[in-house]
């Protein structure tokens, strides 16, 4: 490269230069630390779609798939979810207030979760097999096991209340620790 | 024939890629006065037709064709009765002049026809390819070749650099 060519690609951003903002987006998410780890939360037409302990960008392709290529990263949107999820957290919430949306679920799933608040209660577990049997499928324990453990909206959707036929905590997208520790937040209420 | 469902990547990844790109591109066109304006004009563009794509390919290049009809835009409104290649160039001093290196540099390239200066510009501060500086002119890759060689030209008798 000659020197003027070198002199023309000399040209740097200057200091204080910003992203660009942009209008309201077909997918807004927010990455939100909370006592159980690092969550994405987005939403899609003010309906939340995901509350996950999966990383940003395999969340995002995800999202971006299944519902629109036009995902940013706008915190504000996600202000009322986020303040419902500290509230829940802080043990000052119970329940959610919010319009889930399960597209990035598997029909299975839908039929696992859709009505995952109704066959569970805060304070109390249940186990994959009680819940296999509340959905009508007596002999899926296993696989209702495996929908939870991919529950794309985790802590809304409360599958940490689901347990081990054995009073093991098995599994949780989120670690065990953070299983616990949902359990004993609302064991205390 | 099925045609393959394009599976473009969530937009923020663009953002966060190539925003420096985009707002190096639009103040090098643009002047660095209007050169944040057009960027953000840019974006808008891109978002809004951002799920109609119907490829994931160089949307790099893709963006900074848009920056770069975003700067002749405003190049156009600048003086909208005049042929483009008449057009006054742009005002290098500004608020933020003393940001601008190379003020003689960017003062020569401004002064060069419409498409030798977006070539030129499209190729070393955009750092495209001339198969992607083509695409952004609408030309062929020989065309982009030679506005860029007849830009170096000019800046080099502009500039008195004759010995690269």
């Amino acid at each position: 490269m000659t020197d003027l060519e070198s002199r023309l690609g000399r040209l740097a951003i200057p200091a204080g230069a910003r992203p660009p903002v942009l209008p309201a987006a077909d997918v807004s998410y927010a990455l939100h630390d909370t006592p159980i780890g690092t969550l994405l939360l987005a939403i899609a037409e003010g309906r939340i779609v995901a509350s996950s302990f999966g990383d940003e960008e395999t969340m995002t392709t995800r999202l971006a798939r299944a519902i629109s290529p036009r995902v940013l990263r706008q915190p504000g949107a996600l202000d009322d979810v986020r303040r419902q999820l500290d509230e829940y957290l802080d043990g000052r919430r119970h329940s959610f207030d919010l319009e889930v949306d399960l597209t990035l679920a598997t029909p299975f799933q839908r039929l696992v979760l859709t009505d995952l608040p109704l066959h569970t209660s805060y304070g109390r577990t249940t186990t994959y097999g009680r819940l296999a049997g509340e959905i009508h499928k007596p002999k899926a324990a296993r696989a209702v096991g495996t929908a939870l453990g991919a529950n794309p909206l985790c802590v809304v959707l409360p599958c940490h209340r689901v347990i081990g036929a054995s009073g093991n905590l098995t599994g949780y997208a989120g670690g065990l620790d953070a299983k616990r520790f949902l359990l004993n937040l609302e064991s205390k209420s | 024939m099925v045609l393959e469902q394009v599976r473009l990547p969530p937009f923020q990844v663009l953002v966060d890629e190539h925003w420096r790109d985009v707002i190096r591109l639009a103040r090098a066109l643009a002047g660095p006065v209007d050169g944040d304006d057009v960027a953000q004009r840019a974006w808008e563009k891109a978002f809004a037709a951002y799920p109609g794509l119907t490829s994931a390919k160089n949307l790099r290049s893709w963006l900074l064709t848009i920056t770069a009809r975003c700067a002749t835009d405003v190049h156009r409104a600048r003086k909208p009765q005049t042929p483009l290649d008449d057009a006054p160039p742009i005002a290098v001093a500004g608020p933020d002049a003393a940001e601008w290196p190379d003020p003689d540099l960017w003062q020569a390239v401004n002064n060069l026809p419409e498409r030798q200066r977006l070539a030129v510009t499209l190729k070393y501060v955009g750092d495209l390819d001339h198969h992607g500086v083509a695409a952004a002119l609408e030309t062929t890759p020989a065309a982009s070749r030679r506005l860029v060689s007849d830009a170096l030209a000019t800046l080099r008798t502009k500039l008195g650099v004759h010995h690269d």
